[in-house]
């Protein structure tokens, strides 16, 4: 064979090309074999001929070869370039772990912007995104009564005004068309509290009244045993209750033969027909917070007479919308009123879909969160952008090395790509352990009261979106500084002594861009944090009206037969008891305390006239004498209850200061008449407002009406101390044992704690929002450093002739560190723009505060100016110790 | 000149393609000449099976391609041998060896076998 000269190679000089080949090849054969046959003495034309005939079907052949050309191909770019990857990937880690500080930097840095952006978003899906654990959740909507109630009626009602009464629930139930299946239960926690005895300690033990077909509408399947019997929910029926998972785990070590047993509750035998599943949790959904520990079957005719009982929750038939189930409301709900002459209000009802009934809310703050988490994002790429564009400095000549040597400069960007994709996978990695970690810690936290916190984890969708992360991640940190190489002049580059000429100071502005931006974004952050974190402070101060210091709180438990008189001589001789344990100064008894449940009344003034229709309406709080004083509530006017306010004498009532002036404006209260319960009661004190319903909201009108007097439902003892409370807890606990032996082993909490579970929400976003924060303050600081530092090693040799040329070191100093105060300056211009933008847009998540706080702006503007001077000051005094002599003789 | 044709046993197409390009690299054309001739014109190697033959044990890896000049200076694609197809080679040469004495002794068996002993 002979070579083939170069010039005659010209036809592939555009590639290969398979399908060319395969006919050269066969042509080539045909002329052999007719060259043959005419050297045999074939005519030129029949030897033609007969090479073809010999040959067969030319074209079968010629297809086969392209195709199986192609596939050669294929497979041989394949190769290559996989080939070229396994290459990229080990000379990646290679000069990662030659570089094990930059490693080590970029990583930690990387993992744990993953891992906020993918513990947030395990927030996020699980709070927002993912369906409600039920089987179809869209069907599932949450209907509120009190649509057609006036916005001070609606507040003052509190959970009264948006819950049905029992005939309310049964005629929706039986007119509607739009639900397969209309279920309620009774958020009135406190009338479904028991005391579990006969197994050990008494035990406190929270219940709820469930309807009959509850969890038949709710899709949830018992995980032993089975659901009521609608017997079961019928007066007179065999007592049952349902356990959770969480409580049959605690109390009974997970023993599957409780099923069918029976348990004593309260004092009543009731049977055990099943276990729920541990994947539903009653309170994460309807009262975050909450622990539900068993299910009893809400009996409607024992809650036919008690008035608004009953929280909605609706299955829409397939297809109907909520928009279809509101229209139909809207019309049925005034003509069952027609129908019922009796009912207090027309139970006109707003219908949401449950799941926005469950975290509508926190729409907005998980929201605001992810945004956060986002900008970190968006800060650690630009950091290591940064750090790598750094490298690539560094790196230039090395690179000029292997262009000159043949790489292409897409292989190159491959190789710089690469690099970055080993950094984040390394970073993602490391990150989701730590998201784990995270995670696992949130859903043990049952004390912060946001719905659906306990089945947060880490799931498909979030590893998906790690992945994506990692991915967005290596674009575009990876990006810059291959595009920046891909700018570069080889010839530059390798001239280029590496230091103070051309591509470096290219290098420089971009990276002060950079730093300008990490900046930026931190600023944005830092303001919303600024602003958030000075709202939770406002909230921590806002005056309760009562004082929480020194207090705790205990549920008790005890026996009154359900007679007025009775309650007042027991409650009285706890109280005595209470009050003689040394260093008690006065406790009192309340069926509701602030900040928990609440329940109201509706009532009328006597001597005024309303119109048709308008309902007046107060929250009721039964009370013991000194309660008020147990609180630290404040007693404007008029005088406490006392003992001598029974069941036999006038009723009486305190009222507060909202009530006073909504009921009474512009008079004095004190001595006038109210209409409670078809009673008249005189009013004969008011207190100071107290934060009932959240410490964010102003109270609405509450009334106290004394236990003689009215039927509470629970009871919370509250002692006032000199001692801190903790060291009451045993001694309280002790004294109500010996009253009453049935006293269930409640926790006795300092008042504090319930301020605590207040707030708990604001403070998870706070908490998050401020130290992703601090680590975007310190990413920004990073970049500034990076920056300074760099550019004063680069002018090692300019600082050097100036100081020889007399230049001081503070003079030396205040340029490098004026520098990196201009890079701040101009970030901080752009962030504040980018604040007002934000802050405008988390205006509702805000309290006391206004978007544009002129100190928070003013605060984070110094701060970052501190930073910078610090980040500044590092390098600057390095600068100023640079010994010309040995500058001038380096390079 | 069609004296004695013999159909081409299946499988047995690959391994003299190899051992044709034993000799040196070879175009297409040259390869079946080669084993017309070897053969004594017993076996002709028709092109319809000779070429994708040819292309799937370049796929393979046994024998690389190259273009190249023939005799009479024409562009052609010279086939050679790599080491992969050379460790074929003497593999499959191996195996029809044995497989042809087995054939053989069956073949030219002048009596049945003896008894097995048991």
């Amino acid at each position: 064979m002979a070579r083939m000269p170069a010039w005659r190679r010209y036809l592939r000089w555009f590639g290969p090309d398979p399908a060319a080949d395969v006919n050269d090849e066969l042509r080539f054969h045909l002329e052999a074999k007719v060259g043959d046959l005419i050297e045999r003495g074939w005519e030129p034309e029949a030897a033609r001929r007969e090479a073809e005939r010999q040959f067969g079907d030319f074209s079968a052949v010629q297809q086969e070869g392209e195709r199986l050309g192609k596939e050669r191909e294929h497979n041989l770019q394949r190769r290559d370039y996989w080939g070229g990857c396994a290459q990229d990937i080990r000379y990646a880690l290679r000069t990662l772990r030659k570089d094990r500080s930059f490693t080590i930097v970029a990583v930690l840095i990387l993992a744990l912007g993953v891992a906020a952006n993918t513990a947030v978003f395990s927030v996020v899906n699980t709070v927002l995104l993912r369906p409600l654990p039920f089987p179809d959740a869209q069907q599932l909507t949450w209907l509120a009564s009190g649509k057609s109630l006036n916005a001070g009626l609606l507040k003052a009602a509190g959970l009264s005004g948006v819950t049905y009464t029992v005939s309310a629930y049964e005629e929706f139930r039986r007119h509607n068309h739009s639900y397969q299946s209309v279920t309620s239960y009774n958020p009135f926690f406190g009338n479904s509290e028991y005391t579990l005895t006969g197994l050990g300690e008494p035990e406190p033990v929270a219940g709820v009244m469930v309807a009959g077909n509850f969890f038949q509408t709710l899709g949830v399947q018992p995980a032993l045993g089975r659901l009521f019997l609608p017997e079961e929910c019928q007066k007179g029926g065999r007592p049952a209750v349902l356990l959770s998972d969480a409580f049959w785990r605690r109390q009974f070590a997970g023993d599957s033969t409780i099923v069918g047993q029976a348990i004593t509750l309260s004092k009543q035998s009731v049977t055990v027909v099943g276990v729920l599943p541990s994947s539903f949790d009653f309170g994460s959904i309807f009262s975050p917070g909450l622990k539900i520990d068993v299910y009893v079957p809400a009996i409607m005719d024992n809650l036919r007479d008690w008035g608004n009982t009953l929280a909605l929750v609706g299955r829409l038939k397939p297809g109907v919308s909520v928009a279809q189930a509101q229209a139909e409301a809207d019309v049925l709900f005034p003509r069952l009123k027609a129908a019922h002459p009796e009912w207090e209000m027309d139970y006109s009802s707003t219908i949401i879909g449950l799941k926005d009934f469950v975290s509508g809310k926190l729409r907005r703050s998980l929201i605001v969160l992810w945004c956060a988490v986002g900008l970190i994002l968006l800060i650690v790429c630009v950091n290591l952008s940064n750090l790598l564009v750094a490298r690539a400095t560094a790196r230039s000549k090395e690179f000029a090395m292997r262009t000159a040597l043949g790489a292409g400069r897409a292989r190159l960007f491959r190789q710089l790509l690469t690099e970055s994709l080993a950094l984040s996978t390394a970073g993602a990695l490391f990150g989701l352990g730590l998201t784990f970690a995270i995670t696992a810690y949130l859903a043990h936290q049952a004390s912060i009261a946001l719905p659906l916190l306990n089945s947060v984890r880490v799931d498909a969708a979030a590893l998906s979106w790690i992945l994506l992360i990692t991915v967005a991640t290596t674009l575009l940190f990876g990006f810059v500084p291959g595009l920046k190489l891909s700018v570069g002049n080889i010839q530059d580059a390798l001239k280029d002594s590496g230091q103070g000429m051309s591509v470096g100071s290219k290098y420089e502005r971009l990276r002060s861009l950079m730093a300008i931006s990490e900046v930026a974004l931190a600023c944005v952050l830092l303001m919303g944090a600024g602003l958030l974190l000075r709202s939770f402070l406002n909230v921590l101060d806002v005056d309760l009206g009562f004082q929480p210091s020194r207090a705790g709180a205990i549920k008790i438990d005890y026996d009154d037969g359900n007679s007025r008189t009775r309650r007042g001589a027991v409650l009285q001789e706890i109280l005595r008891h209470i009050d003689s344990i040394p260093g008690v100064e006065t406790a009192g008894i309340a069926d509701m305390l602030p900040l928990g449940r609440n329940r109201s009344w509706s009532l009328a003034v006597k001597g005024k006239s309303y119109r048709k229709g308008e309902i007046l309406a107060a929250t009721a709080r039964i009370v013991t004498p000194s309660y008020l004083s147990a609180m630290g509530m404040h007693l404007r006017e008029g005088r406490d209850f006392t003992w001598r306010d029974s069941s036999k004498s006038q009723p009486v009532a305190i009222v507060n200061q909202s009530a006073a002036r909504r009921f009474w404006p512009g008079e004095d209260p004190v001595g006038r008449i109210l209409v409670v319960e078809g009673a008249d009661t005189l009013v004969i004190g008011v207190i100071s407002d107290v934060r009932e319903d959240s410490l964010e909201i102003p109270a609405g009108p509450e009334m106290y009406l004394p236990e003689t007097q009215a039927d509470p439902e629970g009871a919370e003892l509250v002692v006032r101390t000199k001692l801190p409370p903790e060291a009451l807890a045993s001694s309280v606990l002790k004294t109500l044992r010996s009253l009453n032996p049935g006293q269930p082993a409640s926790e006795f909490r300092p008042l504090q704690t319930i301020i605590e579970r207040s707030v708990s929400p604001r403070r998870f976003f706070v908490v998050l929002v401020t130290s992703f924060a601090a680590f975007g303050l310190a990413l920004a600081s990073l970049g500034i450093y990076g920056v300074i530092s760099y550019s004063v090693t680069r002018q090692t040799q300019e600082i050097g002739i100036r100081m020889a040329l007399g230049a001081t070191a503070p003079q030396v100093q205040f340029g490098v560190i004026a520098r990196a105060l201009r890079l701040t300056l101009a970030g901080i211009a752009l962030g504040i723009i980018g604040s007002f933008a934000a802050a405008k847009w988390i205006a509702s998540l805000l309290f006391g505060t206004t978007p544009t706080d002129p100190a928070t702006f003013g605060g984070i503007v110094l701060l970052l100016g501190a930073v910078a001077l610090v980040a500044g000051y590092l390098p600057a005094r390095r600068a100023s110790r640079i010994d010309p002599t040995i500058a001038l003789r380096s390079n | 000149m069609e004296k004695t044709q013999l159909e081409l046993v299946r499988g047995t197409l690959d391994v003299l393609i190899l051992k044709a390009l034993v000799w040196g690299p070879r175009h297409g054309y040259a390869i079946t000449s080669l084993i017309r001739r070897q053969t004594d014109e017993a076996l002709l190697v028709e092109e319809g099976t000779l070429y994708p033959a040819l292309w799937r044990l370049e796929g393979k890896g046994w024998v690389e391609a190259e273009w190249g000049l023939s005799e009479n200076n024409r562009k052609a694609k010279f086939y050679r041998l790599t080491s992969d197809g050379r460790r074929q080679l003497r593999q499959e040469t191996k195996a029809w060896n044995a497989y042809a004495a087995a054939v053989g002794k069956v073949l030219s068996a002048r009596q049945p076998p003896l008894a097995e002993e048991t």
